[in-house]
């Protein structure tokens, strides 16, 4: 089938995004993902759950986040406009707060009273502690114990949020195994548990429901950028991990032809497969955590080890989304390394008073090397999906200063 | 119905039935702890007497299974045990064993392989069925059309969570038996068996003419003989993994065959 690169790119009934998606998981899990796929499509429908949801989005995360125009960082590439969508500033640090309020009201409507996430840099495991503590759930965190060192203050405000951190020693002891863990949990306890699954991954319906919740991003920008600049944006950049904050800045661009998105993938240390995180530069298509999508993996089927100095960017596959854009070039994948988005951090640091989390930081890293190249009266939007509280350690043992 | 001779696995059932016994289905994991000893693994097992064998392809990140066969997989990997290297092994490990193996694998390495070849090149090389514990009968039709391009019985998993259209659906692509997980849950060994399996086991009579092996949590022989009283085999994962972890490093092949008797009771 022929798909217009314009068209926005939703699931059909069995969750494909094009020939990607789908449902992988043991058996005992399917009726309870068919469950949430019915419980939620009725929320969506349900304007109480709605009015809900956007009160919370507002009064307690604090939305809409502000388009703010970076003037000294525009002015120091010499190019294009530079403007960040400040999701940095919402309550508990970063975007996943969008979706973390959504699944814990839907979890609460399905009747669930636990919940359990996984979290590579922490800033998941704090939003879904936070909503647990908000709405009463039992909350469980999974964290694989590589993650647990590099991001230590996160584990304390999980911990202070009243959530318990279980961390998970298995093979790299990062996102991977922590999501691992938190799907045998969840074969153990579905039928109590919710699990709040953090980015566009795993099956059907989370890819697109987890989109849904990010979408506010892109529909905010896509608003804000009509009413103070009176255009659209040539460029939006954002950073891929499992790709919601990404695809939840696009998402409502896919139809706009003159905006141009990129999606930046954690280059890490080096090209050799367990060196970088770059799913679109050295992946191939395959199945991980529930999804067909582009997967690091070694010429047998066993997934790669990764590496990245951005433990939320550190993850072998990537949302089906993505993979259905980058087959049908609607969205470019770049990648730009651990050095480059340090460098990117301090940068902004100086040039505008804002230390941005590490994931951030590969997308600034893209502006950075973009920028200088455009016009100056082009347009890039950058979405700040996090702040750098969290990686205060890793930028002093990086030597930044 | 296609017309077609009985599989090895049919006809393991229907000469349990014959004789008025029940079956014993045990997994293990190739390549753990080396590809050397799977071969007397194997035999091993079928000499204390299992009836069918679950051969276990490693994969990185079996986040189905609970920390035995975790260990299990990560010692296999690390040595080397690719699907490739347990199909070239097959043939000659198949030698000495009789009884029909079945071979367990997610789903990723499978699927990178090509599904026609694995399903080509597992045939040839003697195993009689195939199971990916993570896909479900939706994603299955390519892989289910090539297995039994080459004869081989596609065998899935139901789950208590399984409503009665899910069991309808999973035993009408399941082929040889239809394997009951007798709790939510990942592998491993329990106290008890679990209240769930019963009602499982009553709903898959009424809903599948297949013979039904039940497995997840059964660890001593009057847990095998309890499933055993309810299904037409019991199914034994962990506690083999586990005796092959204990046992035969010191004990070898035949430390896992004496406690395989003393399974069977």
């Amino acid at each position: 089938m022929l798909t217009s690169t314009q068209e926005k790119t939703d699931p059909d009934s069995r969750g494909r995004f094009d020939e990607f998606g789908g449902r992988y998981v043991p058996e005992t899990l399917m009726h309870p993902v068919e469950e949430l796929e019915l419980a939620y499509d009725e929320a969506r429908r349900d304007s109480q759950f709605r009015a809900e949801l956007n009160r919370l989005l507002q009064d307690f995360a604090g939305r809409p986040t502000p388009l703010f125009h970076a003037r000294r960082l525009t002015e120091h590439l010499g190019g294009a406009q530079i403007y960040l969508k400040r999701e940095d500033l919402l309550h508990t640090g970063a975007h996943k707060i969008n979706n973390c309020l959504g699944q814990g009201l839907l979890a609460r409507r399905m009747g669930k009273t636990r919940i359990i996430a996984e979290t590579g840099a922490g800033q998941h495991g704090v939003a879904t502690a936070t909503v647990a503590a908000l709405l009463g759930f039992e909350c469980r965190i999974y964290m694989g114990e590589e993650d647990m060192a590099r991001q230590s203050p996160n584990v304390f405000r999980m911990k202070m949020l009243g959530a318990e951190v279980v961390g998970v020693a298995a093979g790299s002891k990062t996102l991977k195994e922590a999501i691992n863990e938190a799907m045998r949990d969840w074969v153990t306890h579905v039928r109590t548990t919710h699990y709040l699954l953090g980015s566009v991954l795993g099956p059907h319906p989370y890819p697109a429901m987890v989109r849904d919740f990010q979408r506010v991003i892109g529909q905010e920008t896509r608003r804000q950028a009509l009413a103070e600049l009176g255009r659209l944006p040539n460029y939006l950049i954002a950073c891929v991990g499992g790709g919601s904050n990404s695809i939840g800045l696009f998402y409502d661009f896919i139809p706009d032809r003159e905006v141009k998105m990129v999606g930046v993938e954690a280059g890490g240390r080096g090209r050799h497969l367990g060196e970088h995180a770059a799913r679109f530069d050295g992946g191939r298509p395959g199945v991980l955590h529930g999804t067909y999508t582009y997967v690091l993996q070694t010429e047998d089927g066993l997934i790669s080890p990764t590496h990245s100095v951005s433990a939320g960017l550190d993850y072998p596959a990537v949302g089906p989304e993505h993979a259905a854009l980058y087959q049908r070039r609607r969205v470019q994948y770049t990648r730009v390394s651990d050095d480059q988005a340090l460098d990117a951090a301090r940068t902004l640091a100086r040039t505008e008073g804002i230390i941005p989390a590490l994931e951030s930081a590969h997308a600034l890293a893209e502006v950075i090397q973009r920028a200088p190249g455009m016009r100056r009266d082009e347009v890039i939007v950058a979405n700040l999906s996090g702040r750098g509280d969290k990686d205060l350690g890793i930028f002093q043992s990086a030597g930044v200063l | 119905m296609p017309i077609v001779s009985a599989s090895r696995i049919e006809a393991k059932f229907r000469d349990l039935r014959d004789r008025g016994r029940k079956g014993l289905v045990l997994y293990l994991t190739a390549g753990d702890p080396s590809l050397e000893a799977t071969g007397d693994l194997l035999a091993a097992l079928e000499r204390g007497g299992a009836d069918i064998i679950e051969l276990g392809v490693p994969f990185s990140d079996p986040l189905a299974d609970g920390p035995v066969i975790q260990r299990a997989s990560e010692r296999a990997v690390r040595g080397g045990a690719t699907l490739a290297r347990i199909l070239r092994a097959l043939p000659r490990w198949r030698e000495s064993v009789q009884a029909p193996i079945v071979l367990f694998s997610y789903y990723n390495p499978i699927l990178q392989y090509g599904l026609e070849r694995f399903a080509r090149e597992a045939s040839s090389a003697g195993a009689d069925g195939v199971l990916a514990v993570d896909l479900t009968p939706e994603e299955a039709e390519s892989y289910v059309a090539a297995a039994r391009a080459e004869g081989l019985d596609t065998v899935f998993l139901a789950a208590p969570t399984s409503t009665d259209e899910r069991l309808a659906l999973i035993s009408r692509v399941s082929t040889g038996f239809l394997y009951l997980i007798s709790r939510t849950g990942v592998t491993g060994e329990r106290e008890e068996i679990s209240a769930t399996l019963q009602p499982l086991v009553e709903r898959a009579q009424r809903l599948s003419p297949l013979p039904l092996a039940a497995g997840f949590g059964i660890s001593n022989p009057a847990q095998v003989r309890q499933v055993q009283a309810l299904a037409e085999a019991a199914v034994v994962g962990s506690a083999v993994v586990r005796a092959i972890e204990e046992r035969y490093p010191a004990g070898g092949a035949a430390a896992i065959e004496n406690w395989v008797r003393w399974l069977k009771g």
